[in-house]
């Protein structure tokens, strides 16, 4: 899933310290999932915020919520109701719902709460890494099902490099290195022959390098 | 080593003679003159001189730049070339420009990650990495095409050159694997990361030439003198890649701090004079990171000097 | 034990410090609490294990908001006591009492502003 980190408190109250009328909206999505940006946690910084701006001697209404997920129009619309109460909008979805929403309500000054890090598993709880770097053509039946875009620190299609290091990326002792994976996995499944055949260039026209993406499938739609 | 280039070092190679190459680090600044200061101090000691492409991802003058004034002046420059700043239309570019000025010689690399150096928030790119480069040039070379298709007439004649490094991991024998890969897209010498750990580089040399690969690579030797037991325990510590075995460090630490800068290039000339025993080593590759006013000693004390002239 | 501490203290009971959750703390300051303490089981000693680990965290994180909302957060913490420490608990109290009349009245309390919404439901 997407996995998100909150922002610095004090980063959020610098953006919206001269509204009176806030409105935290969370999404029940990934955000929940990593426990950054659910229903909780919009309850922990709407009362967060009332305290400061109660203590700042300011007259002011800050509200919480949360829709099933930002990223779709028909959750969004559930917002409208109230929606012209507030002077501004801090949205806890991943950057994906917080445009979506800055979308459908294209008049609301609409902030991120949160940082969207990557598309991730859980290790355990409160412990996320990324696996996926959405290159858009999926290469993982010739690398062990693990990806080295994602993985390898210089996203190479012929590695390991020569930093690697006892199982570890040049870069940190905490990173393991996605190549090494890549041959454990493979010597595992004796697929062993696959390393010695170069790999040609990528075609990353599929990726963030060929633009902004957009998918339309014709056998969904009537 | 299939294709013929006029290349100097691929000349000396076939020749049978051991080949001495070694580098040189550009400066940090727009100075012109340091680079011509080195080239000068070992002219005479190699058969090509390696300029380093921002290396450490530390940003300085570009290798091409400086293999152009290298080859002003006569010498015989190996242009390095890392797949970390440049996509592959900047690095087909790069060789198409190194070409025109007539160089030879160029070393494919991946490169250290940019956290390394004194840009540590740079985009990075890694487009292609050092075996799709190797690839790349080898295909302009060979039939004069660049990767996305386009034909052309005059070519580059680079003699395709890569790094080794038998010491990473996972394991010695995927080490030799990745040079068979190297070879398999077309690399013709290589310099090997610095030795200090003899049993393992010699396990792995013995892979490669068990192999064959020894007749379709020329492996260089690389050779990085110490200069202090802080240097020793620096590189075994914090170095991804480098194994320095302790008795190394032990030997370098065991004589007084002002002896101990002559202790490693003893130990240099000596590490040359083992390696020419090895099967499969075709010559040495000196890094003598700011120093190398002690490569033309080196390479005296190890008998490889004077330098034959390329036929 | 019958020991003597100050009665300002109005003490809410759960079955493990692991129940009280970051809104519960938070509430409290909002109504105007001027301090709040989370007094759990000796650490190791918890009966449902960890409980009283979540506590410290959540007692922490509310700390760190407190700091950065204004209201200090010198005004919450955590302590950690057998059923049977009937003195430490009087101790306890004694400290925060004191700590509070130290920082004055929260902020809070009669601010010229108020931050307002509807009564929130406790979370679990």
């Amino acid at each position: 899933m997407i996995k998100a980190v909150p922002k610095p408190l004090e980063e959020v109250l610098g953006l919206v310290k001269d509204f009176n009328k806030v409105l935290i909206a969370g999404c029940d999505g990934c955000v929940t999932v990593c426990e950054a940006g659910g229903l909780k946690e919009a309850k922990v910084l709407a009362s967060a915020l009332r305290l400061y701006f109660t203590q700042a001697g300011r007259q002011a209404q800050v509200d919480e919520t949360s829709v099933t997920r930002q990223c779709e129009k028909e959750y969004l619309a559930q917002l409208s109701e109230n929606m012209d109460t507030y002077d501004a909008v801090v949205s806890l979805a991943c950057g994906v719902g917080v445009q979506y929403l800055a979308e459908v309500y294209n008049n609301k000054i609409v902030y991120p709460g949160v940082d969207t890090c990557f598309m991730g598993v859980n290790e355990e709880r409160g412990v996320y890494s990324e696996r996926c770097q959405a290159c858009g053509r999926c290469i993982l039946a010739e690398t062990g099902g693990v990806c080295p875009i994602a993985r390898c620190s210089k996203r190479m299609l012929n590695g390991p490099c020569g930093g690697s290091d006892k199982g570890k990326c040049e870069i940190s002792k905490d990173v393991p290195c996605g190549w090494e994976l890549i041959y454990e996995r493979l010597k595992t499944l004796g697929q062993l022959d696959r390393f010695e055949k170069p790999v040609d260039p990528k075609d990353w026209t599929t990726s963030r390098d060929g633009g902004p993406r957009k998918i339309v499938r014709e056998d969904l739609r009537i | 080593m299939s294709a013929q280039t006029p290349s100097k070092l691929q000349k000396i190679i076939a020749s049978g003679a051991f080949a001495v190459t070694s580098e040189v680090g550009p400066p940090r600044s727009a100075d012109g003159a340091v680079i011509e200061h080195k080239g000068n101090l070992i002219k005479d000691y190699v058969d090509a001189i390696n300029v380093t492409d921002n290396q450490t991802s530390v940003c300085r003058v570009c290798s091409l730049a400086c293999c152009i004034r290298l080859k002003l002046m006569g010498l015989e420059p190996v242009l390095q070339m890392v797949t970390r700043d440049r996509n592959r239309i900047a690095l087909q570019s790069d060789i198409l420009g190194a070409a025109s000025f007539g160089i030879n010689n160029m070393l494919c690399l991946t490169g250290d990650h940019q956290h390394f150096g004194d840009h540590a928030t740079a985009a990075n790119v890694f487009d292609l990495d050092s075996i799709q480069l190797i690839q790349t040039v080898k295909m302009m070379r060979d039939e004069g095409r660049l990767l996305g298709g386009f034909e052309f007439e005059v070519r580059p004649q680079m003699f395709i050159g890569a790094a080794a490094n038998p010491f990473a991991g996972p394991n010695v024998a995927m080490r030799a694997s990745r040079l068979a890969k190297k070879v398999a897209a077309g690399v013709q010498f290589v310099q090997t990361q610095c030795i200090y750990n003899m049993d393992t580089f010699k396990e792995f040399m013995k892979i490669i030439v068990d192999r064959g690969l020894h007749e379709k690579v020329a492996v260089l030797a690389g050779i990085t003198p110490m200069k202090n037991v802080g240097m020793a325990k620096y590189m075994q510590k914090r170095v991804p890649g480098i194994d320095v075995p302790d008795d190394i460090v032990r030997r370098i630490g065991g004589v007084p701090k002002e002896k101990q800068a002559e202790e490693g290039l003893n130990l240099a000339v000596e590490q040359i004079q083992e390696l020419k025993e090895v099967p499969g080593v075709r010559g040495f590759h000196i890094m003598a990171i700011e120093w190398e006013e002690k490569v033309p000693g080196i390479v005296e004390r190890a008998g490889l000097y004077p330098r034959p002239q390329a036929a | 034990m019958r020991l003597q501490y100050p009665p300002n203290v109005r003490i809410i009971e759960v079955p493990c410090t692991g129940k009280v959750d970051v809104m519960h703390l938070l509430m409290a300051f909002e109504y105007g609490a001027d301090g709040v303490i989370v007094v759990g089981c000796m650490e190791g000693d918890c009966h449902y294990s960890v409980g009283n680990l979540y506590a410290k965290k959540r007692v922490n994180r509310v700390k760190e908001i407190l700091d950065k909302v204004g209201i200090g957060g010198d005004r919450v913490a955590m302590y950690n006591l057998s059923s049977g420490m009937g003195g430490r608990f009087a101790e306890i109290v004694k400290e925060i009492t004191n700590k509070v009349l130290e920082l004055g009245p929260s902020p809070i309390k009669g601010a010229a502003g108020q931050a307002t919404r509807p009564i929130a439901e406790a979370t679990t």
